[in-house]
């Protein structure tokens, strides 16, 4: 049998982990019942006057039902919620991957894309303007679990309340929050579709990263 | 080849001539008639794809399941806020599961409140037996599971003291309440013995209107707004679950704030 020496590669992770994928489906799915069956509820008395969803945008045929798709649906995104924000900070995901964001990059990566300069080959990169998409849409996530509480239980946690000016402020807060989520939705999406290995790469993993090629050779036999 | 499906021994001549006019009516018309029927009826049952059982049972069991994480999270000695009476919204805001035209109005002289169930003392209260009892006035905030609110005030006599009175058992479930309009209604015993749940006779400083529950409704600062009756006419203590109205309806029982 022939020995020879090749350099020692060490396979790299997934772009996107598996943890991580289970996550982001599970959210993708609360996200839509939790917008949906929000829409059910706001309809019942709308906060910008004339401005309704209609039942086709509902889940829950009428209000009793949306509120019970609200209701149990922020078990599901709390506790999904919470896995992936400790997920997040504890694999050093959140740092590598959205941080730092410079205004200046913003800038230059906004003019690049009114150019059609948008570059998108390299998944395992952020633009500056994706990362800051991403830290404003898990900001507003976490601000909607504020608001809604503050709404569900301003009696016992009247402080939040107080914090917020009032109930009725806290309950447009909560369909303000809303709005930006869906509102990165429509980016998020479109953008999804229109470079579909992304979208792949959500689903199988994508490429590998961290791969290394070892200083140390390896004995094979 | 012979048909795999043509029988060995050909049935009797007579029977085929017995059922000629049944077999003569099985036209393909028939069939295609009874595949409509059929293809109606799964649309029918399409009206239910958005809330099948399955879903409506599982969505009802976490319902049941925030019930009991609200009761834990409701603290017994945490008040609501309170506001100034020139924050008064006059008269209150008018809300049932009909119109306000169609209220119907309770008449105080006959009026009698019932006390039954888990209590030392079974009888039947006057309004002005209710008058004359310890009152209590707050001014709190009224909300609506539909997101509207205002602030209103409220004097009355408060729950506990009431259920003290009749000897009821502070330690039972539920208290539950029937009332003039057919909206029963029920609430845990942690906030029937709230400091600002009240049986309420007065809004601001005048006896309540005919629209707003006279002679006597329930005000509770920690629940949403259904799940105060107005024209009470019944009150029982008790350990088996009433439900409610809009509870029957598929809405969340406990409804704490």
């Amino acid at each position: 049998m022939r020995e020879t020496m090749r350099p020692l590669v060490t396979a790299g992770r997934p772009l996107h982990p598996l943890p991580l994928r289970i996550m982001h489906w599970v959210n993708a799915v609360v996200m839509l019942v939790m917008i949906t069956s929000g829409w059910g509820i706001y309809d019942d008395d709308v906060i910008i006057r004339g401005f309704h969803f209609g039942s086709f945008w509902r889940l829950g045929d009428w209000a009793a039902w949306s509120l019970n798709w609200h209701f149990a649906g922020m078990w599901f995104l709390a506790i999904n919620g919470v896995a992936y924000l400790v997920y997040g900070v504890a694999s050093g995901r959140f740092r590598t991957k959205l941080l730092p964001i410079r205004p200046a990059e913003v800038v230059r990566t906004v003019v690049d894309t009114l150019h059609f300069r948008i570059a998108h080959e390299d998944l395992t990169v952020y633009n500056a303007v994706q990362k800051l998409l991403y830290v404003i849409v898990i900001l507003a996530g976490i601000a909607q679990v504020v608001t809604g509480l503050a709404i569900w239980k301003p009696v016992q946690f009247s402080g939040l309340v107080a914090l917020m000016g009032g109930f009725q402020t806290a309950r447009v807060l909560h369909f303000a929050g809303m709005a930006i989520i869906v509102g990165f939705l429509v980016v998020h999406v479109t953008l999804a579709l229109l470079v579909p290995k992304t979208l792949l790469a959500m689903l199988s993993g994508g490429p590998r990263v961290g791969a290394q090629v070892s200083d140390k050779e390896e004995l094979v036999r | 080849m012979r048909s795999p499906f043509r029988p060995y021994t050909l049935p009797d001549a007579s029977v085929l001539a017995a059922h000629k006019s049944l077999i003569r009516s099985l036209e393909r018309r028939g069939l295609i008639r009874g595949g409509l029927s059929l293809g109606a009826l799964v649309m029918l049952t399409g009206c239910d794809v958005e809330r099948p059982e399955s879903v409506e049972s599982a969505l009802l069991a976490i319902s049941r399941f925030n019930d009991r994480v609200q009761a834990w999270l409701f603290d017994p000695n945490r008040l609501a806020p309170t506001y100034p009476e020139s924050m008064i919204l006059r008269p209150p805001k008018f809300n049932a599961y009909y119109d306000v035209t169609e209220v119907k109005p309770v008449d105080g002289t006959s009026w009698r409140l019932d006390v039954a169930g888990l209590v030392a003392e079974k009888r039947a209260w006057t309004l002005p037996d209710l008058q004359a009892l310890p009152q209590r006035s707050m001014v709190i905030q009224h909300i609506c599971v539909e997101g509207w609110s205002y602030i209103g005030g409220w004097t009355g006599v408060p729950l506990r003291t009431f259920l003290e009175r009749c000897g009821a058992d502070l330690r039972a479930k539920y208290v539950s309440f029937k009332t003039a309009d057919d909206y029963p209604s029920s609430i845990d015993m942690a906030t029937a013995l709230h400091p600002q749940t009240l049986l309420a006779l007065k809004y601001g400083d005048e006896t309540l209107a005919d629209p707003f529950g006279y002679p006597v409704r329930l005000r509770m600062a920690t629940k949403l707004g259904y799940k105060n009756p107005k024209w009470i006419t019944a009150i029982e203590v008790t350990n088996t679950y009433p439900g409610g109205f809009w509870e029957s309806k598929g809405f969340p029982w406990f409804a704490g704030l």
